[in-house]
């Protein structure tokens, strides 16, 4: 009985120290002058790494969302002989909520978990240790400018992910299912409202790439460095971050649209 | 990989991700560059406005010529009252324009249609429609319907 | 640069323990400037934590690591930082930066700590290339190298800001004799040309005898042996000369401690 009182105690003590620390990693990697002259090539080389990589699943993922929404869409709302409101059904659920969360699990899934596999190698093979030696903070150097360019990617990626997705969806409706061209665009431009809509994803995308990035290079900060440890933590970084995001994005969700 | 290569490569990612918030922007969600345009207000009284909100559009002839603003209810009456603010450049609606709370398509949203009407004056800043139709409720339209099979 | 002290590290009743265990229980220790000083034991002594604690990465529980004068484990984040760049570590596995050539590996320090131009870099590289042997392979990636040749690489690393003192973490662990003496070599040579301290941890005795100037020998937490190499070989101690010796049995037994061998045999399990 005591023991596991004590087992119970010492888990809830363990997490209290994860987020305390993953809280100090933050600061010490974000804050202060940056070097924009020495700072400038690593984030552009993340830039790369996480978004410019990133592309591939996310376009694809974006179009076969967004025509397979077109496609259900247009099979409930023919019932009712609405079948206009496909244009504005996609585009409101892509920009309001598929495009941020999909978008952000799937980085979570491609980026997130590489993330945490790369640094924690870099962990296990004393790279981060000969960092320190040669008088260079790693937190600065290779934390920093992937946690920034996480922040930075996934906003584009989803905004991109959201126009291959509409886009997809009117191939759908308009070429394939003979949606009049007119109505789909027209339909769609009076629904869906630049500030309520478009703008309150991308804050949700800016939310998201925040926590994902963060709880990517942190699990890779902080693992154990044997490659046990280096598969625990990237099954972590995404399952954390996944959960992450769609319990924030309730929140978010909520606060945005919710007031009724 | 060489260096150059992928500056370019990123830069193209973000002009990628940019031009999407613009499309987004501009044919997804209507956002229209010109000045909002200057308004005035109008008051209409509805015996029930039904699903009528804020930000419905007001029509003539089913142009758009301006939004409803805000719905307030007059406690002595006990009508809605529905403040439309009307594009400026539309300012000949006569005083005995009237005003019908119309659905767009079976399941569409509700606006507000105006007709407009004979008289000599037109409608100002602050002045209220009289000559008013409310919005179909189905419940009402459900009992004329049998009131209507019962006398036959 | 500080002439003053002869010792360059002191380290006095240091001890540090990882959880229930103790790996120093109050150790004393001096490195003397510009020789080879050797630390040697068993495997599991915490050779490695001791350089963990040298280099300020793990502070001690208690005592003192003075580095020049400095005491290490109470220095701020700039200070350590400032320190630390006057040692440098040579990792066991060499530690290069696998997304990098060996010439941009090298340059990494000097680009990150000084302003030179990139043609006086250029210089300094290929001369710290050269001291190594390796000037002909510095376009290659450390996936393209060999285990001798990464640890080279490493070391042109390590002496690229010129520091006072490089520590040397089992630099002789899986290394053919052609590679051990390719780095033994350039250990006395560093040395004895740009006047190092050299630190070296390892347990391999005949290649670190043969060039070290003292030796420590630790077991269990305490140092139990100190001095020139051929004194320890014929040191009263029989946990030192076990330890020199390489004998497979003495105070380091042979047999993990188990039952009586007989009632194992014939017992049948029961423990």
């Amino acid at each position: 009985m005591i023991t596991r009182l004590r087992i119970i105690g010492k888990s809830g003590l363990d997490w209290l120290s994860v987020c305390g620390r993953s809280c100090v990693f933050l600061a010490h990697s974000l804050c202060g002058v940056p070097n924009l002259r020495k700072g400038m090539p690593l984030l552009i080389k993340q830039l790369y790494a996480l978004g410019v990589l990133s592309l591939p699943i996310i376009v694809v993922s974006g179009l076969f969302i967004g025509m397979v929404m077109s496609l259900q869409g247009y099979s409930i709302l023919v019932d009712y002989g609405s079948e206009q409101a496909v244009g504005q059904m996609v585009s409101l659920s892509l920009v309001r909520e598929l495009g941020p969360v999909v978008a952000a699990l799937l980085f979570a899934g491609r980026a997130g978990s590489s993330l945490t596999a790369e640094i924690g190698l870099m962990k296990a093979t004393e790279q981060i240790t000969s960092l320190e030696m040669l008088g260079v903070d790693p937190l600065r150097y290779v934390m920093a400018p992937r946690l920034l360019a996480g922040f930075i990617a996934l906003p584009l990626l989803t905004l991109i992910f959201n126009v291959v997705g509409i886009w997809g969806g009117s191939l759908v409706a308009v070429d394939w299912l003979g949606v009049y061209d007119g109505s789909f665009w027209a339909n769609m431009q009076a629904a869906t409202d630049f500030k309520i809509d478009v703008l309150n994803g991308l804050v949700k995308s800016i939310a998201f790439g925040f926590v994902v990035t963060w709880i990517a290079v942190f699990q890779g900060h902080d693992l154990t460095p044997t490659s046990e440890g280096i598969g625990r933590a990237t099954t972590k970084t995404v399952v954390y971050s996944s959960l992450a995001v769609l319990g924030l994005d309730f929140i978010l969700t909520a606060v945005m649209f919710g007031d009724f | 990989m060489h260096s150059k290569t992928l500056e370019v490569t990123v830069g193209l990612f973000m002009l990628a991700g940019l031009a999407s918030l613009v499309v987004l922007a501009l044919n997804v969600s209507g956002l229209t560059l010109s000045q909002s345009k200057q308004s005035y207000t109008v008051f209409a009284s509805f015996e029930n406005i039904g699903g009528l909100t804020a930000r419905s559009k007001v029509t003539v002839a089913g142009v758009g010529v301006g939004r409803v603003v805000g719905i307030t209810l007059d406690k002595d009456e006990f009508a809605g009252i529905v403040e439309m603010a009307i594009e400026e450049e539309y300012n000949q609606f006569t005083t005995d324009t009237t005003a019908a709370i119309l659905t767009a398509g079976l399941l569409g949203e509700k606006y507000i249609g105006l007709i407009s009407g004979a008289d000599d004056e037109f409608l100002a800043e602050g002045d209220m429609i009289v000559d008013t139709q409310s919005a179909l409720v189905l419940e009402e339209l459900i009992g004329q319907f049998l009131f209507n099979k019962v006398n036959e | 640069m500080q002439d003053g002290t002869a010792n360059i590290i002191e380290i006095r009743g240091v001890s540090f323990s990882q959880g229930d265990r103790v790996i120093f229980d109050g150790i004393d220790m001096d490195i003397p400037r510009g020789q080879i000083t050797a630390i040697m034991g068993p495997s599991g002594t915490g050779k490695t934590t001791l350089m963990r604690l040298i280099t300020g990465q793990i502070k001690p529980d208690a005592g003192t690591i003075l580095v020049d004068g400095e005491n290490i484990s109470t220095l701020a984040r700039n200070d350590l930082y400032r320190v630390r760049r006057k040692m440098g570590m040579l990792f066991q596995s060499g530690a290069l930066f696998t997304d990098r050539t060996v010439y941009e590996n090298v340059a990494f320090p000097l680009r990150e700590h000084t302003n030179l131009t990139e043609t006086m870099i250029r210089d300094l590289v290929l001369m710290k290339l050269q001291a190594v042997g390796l000037r002909g392979a510095r376009d290659m990636l450390p996936s393209e190298l060999s285990g001798g040749m990464t640890r080279r690489a490493a070391l042109a690393r390590t002496i690229a800001l010129d520091p006072e003192m490089v520590i040397y973490d089992e630099p002789f662990a899986g290394q053919d004799p052609i590679g051990m003496g390719v780095l033994l070599q350039l250990i006395k040579l560093l040395n004895n040309a740009l006047g190092l301290t050299s630190v070296v941890v390892s347990h391999d005795i005949h290649e670190t005898a043969s060039i070290a100037d003292k030796l420590y020998v630790l077991s269990q937490g305490k140092v139990i042996g100190a001095g020139a190499p051929d004194e320890l070989m014929n040191s009263e101690s029989s946990m030192v000369t076990q330890f020199m010796k390489g004998e497979p049995d003495g105070p380091v037994p042979f047999h993990y401690p188990a039952h009586d061998y007989f009632d194992d045999l014939l017992g049948g399990g029961a423990l």
